[in-house]
């Protein structure tokens, strides 16, 4: 269900939040089965606390390692969300 | 896996991309390895050619060369392709010997540790 959730938002600007703390934005490019992530664009969010990333113009974010996919309040259809896990809790 | 074909690079998050560049790898204990990503796997297992260790407490940075590297997936946190154009530091930073970085990174590590114990008490006296 979220893989082809995120399929359909390749192209929006995320910000992905990490178990160890580091939050970092960009441009949604790919997503696979395990829900890692390669993003655009790439830029950290508090770029003073990780000086390491910044000449990082894309990454691939791995799956297991993601906390949070913060995602545009306008990109999401609440209601077909809604929809869509209803009809796979039912289904499943 | 199946072989990707050059349509599925503009859909897929396949690494191919990211071969004989340089990327940086986060691990999760919170290392920094950079290197030529030579190769990989669906586990994200990684083979660095040149890697080096680049350690950044605070203002001061040092660069630990290490040769050839294979990287085990499940300690991957991310990969990022490491712009040759852009500044991969900021200015201010200076670099330092191993020992001296090690010293600092260990004393950084204590300051954290003290902080969550002292933390740890106040909170167990808010309970009261």
């Amino acid at each position: 269900l979220f893989f082809s959730y995120f399929k359909d938002l390749v192209g929006r600007e995320v910000t992905v939040e990490l178990k160890n703390d580091l939050a970092i934005r960009g441009t949604l490019h790919s997503v696979d089965q395990y829900l890692n992530i390669k993003l655009e664009n790439t830029r950290v969010v508090d770029q003073d606390k990780y000086p390491h990333m910044l000449s990082v113009r894309n990454c691939f974010i791995r799956g297991s390692v993601v906390r949070y996919v913060q995602l545009p309040p306008e990109g999401v259809d609440i209601e077909l969300l809604h929809d869509a896990t209803r009809r796979e809790a039912r289904g499943g | 896996m199946s072989w990707a074909t050059p349509d599925d690079f503009l859909l897929s998050t396949s690494l191919a991309t990211y071969l004989e560049k340089k990327v940086v790898v986060m691990l999760q204990d919170g290392r920094k390895l950079l290197g030529l990503l030579r190769s990989f796997d669906q586990f994200a297992n990684v083979v660095l050619e040149g890697a080096c260790e680049r350690v950044i407490v605070s203002d001061i940075y040092c660069d630990v060369p290490l040769g050839l590297y294979v990287t085990r997936g499940e300690n991957v946190v991310l990969i990022g392709e490491l712009d040759l154009g852009k500044e991969e530091l900021p200015h201010h930073m200076t670099s330092v010997s191993e020992a001296d970085i090690r010293k600092a990174q260990k004393a950084e590590k204590d300051a954290t540790d003290l902080k969550g114990t002292m933390r740890k008490r106040m909170e167990f006296l808010d309970f009261d």
